[in-house]
């Protein structure tokens, strides 16, 4: 697995569609419900960059749709389930990874995509977060990172950096933020990475990577905000974020996590932090009730569909 | 259809309301739980846990009941018919969950073995105040299926029920059973497996082509898909129209609400079950549930032998609530008597059913016991005056 991203960019091919000129169609829109579009994010806002590395990870790893779901919670990002073209579920707050940790148990031939943003994942639904990444749940966590409760108006999300201003914090944020990919690998994900909007291509490849792992894994994407986030804290609109994480951005692959918190203007660390075998809580389930039960065993899949 | 025999543990056997409620589940095809540990249900979930890698399944123990809640429902949208158990301060943990299986229309069973409240209360006795929270615990307007079994061989035959009309109407079915129900051990008959009838989900005979997760045809029970069968459908707990698309105008939000409150209230006359006795000479009807109904029959039965002219009316559906029967009776008895572990809550509505044409007694009593038979009989006396 090549770990020097930057080159590969150079090589990738995602863009070849080898369509005809008169026939061109946006590769990823078979991916989506187009009978949906409009959607319903601000001019700016990056979580549609993330559906397209999404879709263009799908398209790259080849991967069968129909064994596809994706679930999300509540928020800007708990809106992706309702765009894409595949068995979705749009949850409660906080609560798309134990309604995924159903999906996966009760059908483990499904890859399960969770998709949500920062304050639904590791605010209301912290607990299940941690506890997912302890038991090695095999679902593929994508977390679109923002900074803030944008749905709501820009409230202080567990994730706002140090003094900024939210709409509850309005003389600034004092209190510590979480450093997700610190908090994950601690709690026991397999794999842990962070790119921003800036970088498509290494997403869409992370993505792909997480695809391949059996486990917990988890994908952090940096994003902006503008109308709620970069526009309160003078940072600019959406061009000069992505300016910004072009110039701060650091990659560093295999980064001690406890190394690459983030701040209000400072260094965005970047890369593959995680990548590590651990069995998951499926294959331990099996063992476990092989090695006691013996014959007396039976393969949850044998008598579970019930239709 | 016919139950899976590998989850039918056909015999005698005399165990608790808990374990047979665990064996209805496994009888009526349950093959995913996920659960929370909780006073006085967890025995529930412990059998199921030891039961169900025997018989093809998943038992999993999550992090709290938001979680449980939940996780369930990925399981059934995976395919399996699931469950989770809880008592007071778990299933108000579960409400918000309990209204996305309303709006998802997820056929599941969320069992609640019911102890005294509020709060933490009191965790090891019983009570039967969660009677309203079952039915309305969860905010805006639903509509949700609750049975209130009284005895542990009522607890196996009455799970069986409960998911067999989570089937049927797509619902939640709330399983309101007390402390005393579970504990109590009885002589539990589970017959053999050609001899349960299971109701199969409602799944869609549609072509991916043509599928819209939530049309109906006639009957107001839409048709379900499962993830993974290459439907690529969407379900969310927003307003949403007949394809599942998030729509928040107030014509779509009314035909939604409307529809998922009349699918059960219009079939409240086939839904309702309940055990009588005595009515036709009765001046005054006790109407009575779960371990409650069984001091109740003491109190009916001396009252009978002192010639008092008193029906039993035992709800075994406490929701949709069987008001059509209290209401006949209301027109020719002269009154009712409604003890209950709690101060007065399915009262309320024997009260609301009896529109003033009998009179209604509540005869409350906070939880921690069970009312004795003569403060029953007490007021038997006193309605028949």
């Amino acid at each position: 697995m090549s770990t020097d991203l930057n080159t590969d960019l150079l090589n990738n091919d995602l863009l070849n569609t080898d369509l005809p000129d008169d026939d061109l169609v946006n590769p990823v829109e078979p991916f989506l419900r187009t009978d949906r579009m409009p959607h319903i994010w601000c001019p700016g806002c990056g979580i549609g960059t993330t559906v397209n590395c999404f879709a263009r990870a799908l398209i790259e790893s080849k991967i069968d749709l129909q064994s596809l779901a994706l679930v999300s919670g509540i928020g800007c990002t708990g809106r992706v389930a309702g765009y894409v073209a595949l068995d979705s579920f749009h949850t409660t707050h906080g609560r798309a990874i134990p309604f995924a940790t159903g999906l996966k148990l009760a059908n483990p031939k499904l890859n399960v995509v969770v998709y949500s943003g920062d304050g639904d994942l590791s605010a209301i639904g912290g607990n299940h977060l941690i506890h997912a990444a302890r038991r090695n749940i095999d679902l593929k966590v994508i977390c679109v990172n923002n900074l803030i409760y944008a749905m709501t108006g820009g409230q202080t999300a567990p994730t706002t950096p140090d003094h900024a201003t939210t709409s509850t914090n309005p003389y600034g944020t004092f209190e510590p933020s979480f450093n997700l990919p610190h908090l994950v690998e601690a709690a026991g994900a397999v794999y842990v990475a962070r790119w921003t909007t800036f970088h498509v291509r290494q997403l869409a490849r992370a993505i792909g990577e997480a695809f391949q792992k059996k486990g917990f894994s988890f994908i952090e994407v940096i994003s902006p905000c503008p109308t709620l986030y970069q526009r309160r804290n003078k940072l600019g609109d959406s061009l000069d974020t992505m300016k910004y994480y072009k110039a701060k951005s650091k990659v560093k692959n295999g980064a001690p996590t406890s190394e690459v918190g983030l701040t209000i203007s400072g260094e965005i660390i970047v890369g593959k932090f995680v990548d590590r075998e651990r069995p998951d809580y499926q294959s331990m389930m099996r063992a476990q009730y092989v090695d006691s039960l013996g014959d007396r065993f039976v393969e949850p899949m044998e008598a579970e569909v019930c239709s | 259809m016919k139950a899976d025999p590998r989850g039918v543990l056909t015999g005698e056997h005399f165990i608790d309301g808990d374990h047979a409620c665990c064996e209805g589940a496994l009888a009526a095809g349950a093959r995913f739980a996920a659960g929370y540990p909780i006073t006085p249900s967890t025995e529930v979930v412990e059998r199921f846990a030891a039961r169900v890698p025997t018989v093809g399944g998943t038992f999993i123990q999550m992090e709290d009941e938001l979680a449980a809640s939940i996780t369930l429902q990925g399981g059934v949208w995976a395919g399996a018919k699931a469950f989770t158990v809880t008592s007071g301060p778990g299933f108000s943990l579960m409400m918000e969950h309990i209204g996305y299986a309303a709006m998802t229309e997820t056929p599941c069973v969320f069992v609640d073995v019911q102890r005294g409240g509020p709060s933490t209360g009191l965790p090891t006795l019983p009570a039967q105040a969660d009677m309203m929270q079952a039915r309305w615990g969860s905010h805006g307007d639903y509509a949700v299926i609750a049975l209130c079994p009284n005895s542990p061989q009522e607890c196996f035959d009455l799970t069986i029920k409960a998911f067999n009309l989570s089937e049927e109407f797509r619902v939640p079915v709330m399983f309101m059973m007390d402390e005393v129900v579970g504990h109590m051990t009885e002589k539990v008959v589970i017959p053999p497996a050609d001899q349960i009838e299971i109701v199969p989900r409602k799944h869609t005979k549609e072509s991916v082509e043509e599928f819209q997760p939530y049309k109906t045809n006639g009957d107001l029970v839409p048709e379900i898909a499962h993830a993974g069968e290459g439907y690529r459908f969407h379900v969310t707990g927003l307003t949403h129209d007949e394809r599942g698309y998030p729509n928040m105008t107030p014509q779509t939000q009314d035909k939604l609400v409307r529809r998922l409150q009349n699918k059960i209230t219009s079939a409240a006359d086939r839904i309702a079950m309940f055990e009588e006795a005595h009515l036709k000479d009765a001046d005054v009807v006790v109407v009575s549930y779960g371990i409650t109904s069984r001091v109740a029959q003491r109190a009916i039965d001396t009252a009978r032998e002192q010639g008092l002219r008193v029906g039993k009316l035992r709800l075994i559906t406490a929701w949709p609530f069987p008001e059509k029967k209290i209401r006949q009776l209301a027109g020719r008895v002269k009154a009712f008597v409604v003890p209950e572990l709690n101060l007065g809550q399915m009262a309320l509505e024997v009260e609301r059913a009896a529109a003033g044409r009998a009179k209604t007694f509540s005869l409350t009593h906070a939880g921690g016991g069970v009312h004795r038979p003569e403060d029953i009989l007490k007021v038997i006396v006193e309605a028949s005056r």
